[in-house]
């Protein structure tokens, strides 16, 4: 058996009594790369709030690597390498988009670090890298508010592989792109997938099976189905949820 | 760069190549030319003395830019700060003006001790023991620097870090604002009350009164503005400076970065509390008195008018601002007694409406004609041909591209 590099155990949160994850059992291997489906409030972008820190859990067990991530706070979370991207593309739109990605860059993160941070070839071509990979290498200069919806979601990826995370958790990450677009971040995807784990939540079932290794099902904040594609697919349950329908 | 590239390609290196218009990198010499030569050559030694005042002033507002533009936490205590630095070097240059004014020691030497005049009228007998310390220069001008950055650090990161959302923090800035003039006007027998701390003499055996001296205080004054100035461009040019942008913008993001943003808007808290606490000594220096209506709401809030005038965005801008407003107010006051509070509210309300970033936009905007820049609270496009300087430098950078 390969080893876990998150062990989601019993996990459980509730709000105001109702249960958005109820005793979720959630395994991820390392260099997997996991989409996790489900109906809306299934719990799915929850489940993330909970792994990347910003929600707190009201029971159970998050376990990254060696860490216990129910006890860190984001940036934290962040520092020992796990990378969210969220919903809505969140860059910070009076940057440029290479200010986005320097500002992601994980070192010198604190005050004095930071304020005399120089700027080095490491994380020029780092940078360099990153853009060609996110397509965005003839923008670098512009304004992340003036990009396209489409490239923002690019960028919010690249800023996480700016970080160079084990584990990066994307949420809807090609909601509103077009279909070519869709494409390229499939491409995207399995390319930055080499050497860490990903989690993508997705609703677009075309995407989840250009890139899925293994989908999980949640319905009403608890496990429905895990495997792959077909066999998901084929499951009656799932069916009735959420396929069939 | 190591790795070659394709010509058509742009690197990252090249995305970053400094393209900042002349005026941008020149603001800071201008602003060191008019205050160091083109002012002092001008004015006679009362003006001079009131650009000293407003230059002292100017101190708060260089540092309310850093927080507000840039850090996005508006301040309705910066008078606070401003306070400290006035009122501790006051309370050294009382102590010393008190030792040597021989009126003044026969005075207290009635009652025992070296106590200046106004605890002596309010009937106190001992010198209270937090006074003691401000006898000696060598803890006063540390002091000056060090007590408002730890205040105003310690109070800034209690709140971020249980994530007190700005319009709150304001709202606490501005109690403490209230609380400290109620503070000083209410414990009159060891603050002065009312009245302030004034009559000094000297600073250092150098008489204060004396034209000389006077103009050396001025040309003190202006260094250490240029200082600050200078500073704060360094830091909004750092990426801490830009780490505070993406934290006024979309703090919560900025944890998912890595950064812990309450120690960064504490940290640039209290260097703007450090600015205010300069100011606030350079102006007792000059003026001659520590006042509590320079520590409360009203003048807490005028400092924010300066810099809103002078641009939110622009270091540069916030020292024509505080200047102007500040010369406005006089001459308002001297020839429109009654009405002159409604001219400098109708100012704010002109320069809030109209030019949303100060006179620092407007020369922007009429400069640039709408180039990227601090023009607009708006993001403004970036060309598609890449020609412009790289936008968000240049809004860093706009700072320098302040009001000339």
């Amino acid at each position: 058996m390969s080893e876990y590099i998150l062990a989601v155990e019993g996990l459980t949160v509730s709000f105001d009594g109702f249960r958005a994850v109820d005793d979720l059992n959630f395994y991820v291997e390392k260099d997997e790369l996991r989409c996790v489906i489900g109906p809306n409030g299934a719990g799915k972008t929850t489940l993330l709030d909970m792994i990347c820190g910003k929600t707190k859990p009201t029971g159970g067990t998050i376990k990254f690597k060696t860490f216990d991530l129910t006890g860190m706070i984001e940036y934290q979370i962040t520092r020992i390498g796990v990378g969210r991207k969220f919903q809505n593309p969140s860059v910070y739109e009076d940057l440029t988009v290479f200010e986005n990605l320097e500002i992601s860059y994980p070192k010198k993160r604190g005050l004095m670090g930071s304020l005399f941070f120089r700027r080095d070839d490491d994380l020029l071509s780092k940078i360099d890298e990153v853009a060609e990979q996110i397509f965005l290498h003839e923008v670098l200069r512009h304004k992340a508010g003036k990009l396209s919806h489409g490239q923002k979601q690019w960028l919010e990826i690249g800023m996480l592989l700016m970080q160079d995370p084990e584990l990066l958790l994307l949420d809807e990450p090609v909601a509103g792109m077009s279909a070519k677009e869709r494409e390229q971040t499939a491409y995207l995807l399995n390319n930055i997938s080499k050497g860490r784990s990903i989690v993508v939540i997705e609703h677009d079932m075309a995407f989840v099976r250009m890139i899925a290794h293994k989908v999980t099902v949640l319905h009403q904040g608890k496990l429905l189905a895990e495997g792959s594609m077909d066999q998901v697919q084929a499951d009656e349950r799932v069916k009735d949820v959420y396929l069939g329908h | 760069m190591s790795m070659p590239r394709p010509s058509a390609s742009r690197t990252a290196a090249e995305s970053i190549r400094s393209e900042r218009s002349f005026l941008a990198k020149a603001s800071i010499p201008i602003l060191a030319v008019l205050l160091l030569a083109a002012l002092p050559l001008t004015l006679d030694i009362f003006r001079l003395g009131l650009a000293a005042k407003y230059l002292s002033l100017s101190f708060c507002a260089v540092g309310i830019v850093l927080i507000w533009g840039y850090g996005g936490i508006l301040s309705l205590g910066q008078g606070v700060f401003f306070g400290l630095g006035s009122y501790m070097m006051a309370m050294f240059l009382k102590l010393e003006s008190t030792g040597a004014d021989s009126s003044a020691q026969a005075l207290s030497s009635f009652f025992g001790s070296n106590l200046p005049d106004f605890m002596v009228w309010n009937s106190i007998e001992t010198l209270p023991w937090w006074w003691e310390p401000f006898n000696h220069a060598w803890f006063t001008i540390p002091a000056i620097l060090i007590l408002p950055a730890v205040l105003a650090f310690v109070l800034a990161y209690a709140n971020f870090r249980r994530r007190i959302g700005d319009v709150y923090f304001s709202i606490v800035t501005l109690a403490l604002s209230a609380i400290l003039a109620i503070v000083i006007i209410g414990q009159q027998g060891v603050t002065g009350g009312v009245n302030g701390i004034n009559d000094f003499r000297t600073f250092l055996g150098i008489n204060l009164d004396d034209d000389k001296v006077k103009v050396s205080m001025y040309y003190i004054t202006c260094v250490l503005l240029l200082g600050c100035v200078m500073i704060g461009t360094f830091v909004l040019r750092s990426r801490l400076g830009k780490v505070l942008v993406a934290i006024r913008d979309r703090e919560d993001r900025v944890r998912f970065s890595g950064y812990d943003p309450a120690l960064f808007k504490a940290f640039i808290f209290a260097i703007a509390a450090v600015f205010s606490s300069i100011g606030g000594a350079m102006f007792t220096l000059q003026v001659g008195l520590a006042s509590p209506s320079l520590v409360g709401i009203v003048p807490s809030v005028e400092m924010v008018i300066y810099a809103a005038v002078g641009g939110r965005l622009s270091l540069v801008g916030a020292v024509y601002g505080a200047v102007l407003v500040g010369y406005a107010k006089t001459f308002f006051s001297e020839n429109f007694v009654e009405y002159w509070m409604y001219f400098i509210g109708g100012l704010f309300v002109v320069v809030v409406m109209f030019l949303p970033d100060g006179l620092a936009g407007l020369i922007d905007r009429i400069r640039g004609g709408g180039k990227p820049g601090a023009s607009s609270g708006e993001p403004t496009p970036a060309r598609e041909d890449g020609a412009s300087p790289p936008p968000g430098a240049a809004r860093l950078a706009g700072e320098t591209g302040g009001a000339e």
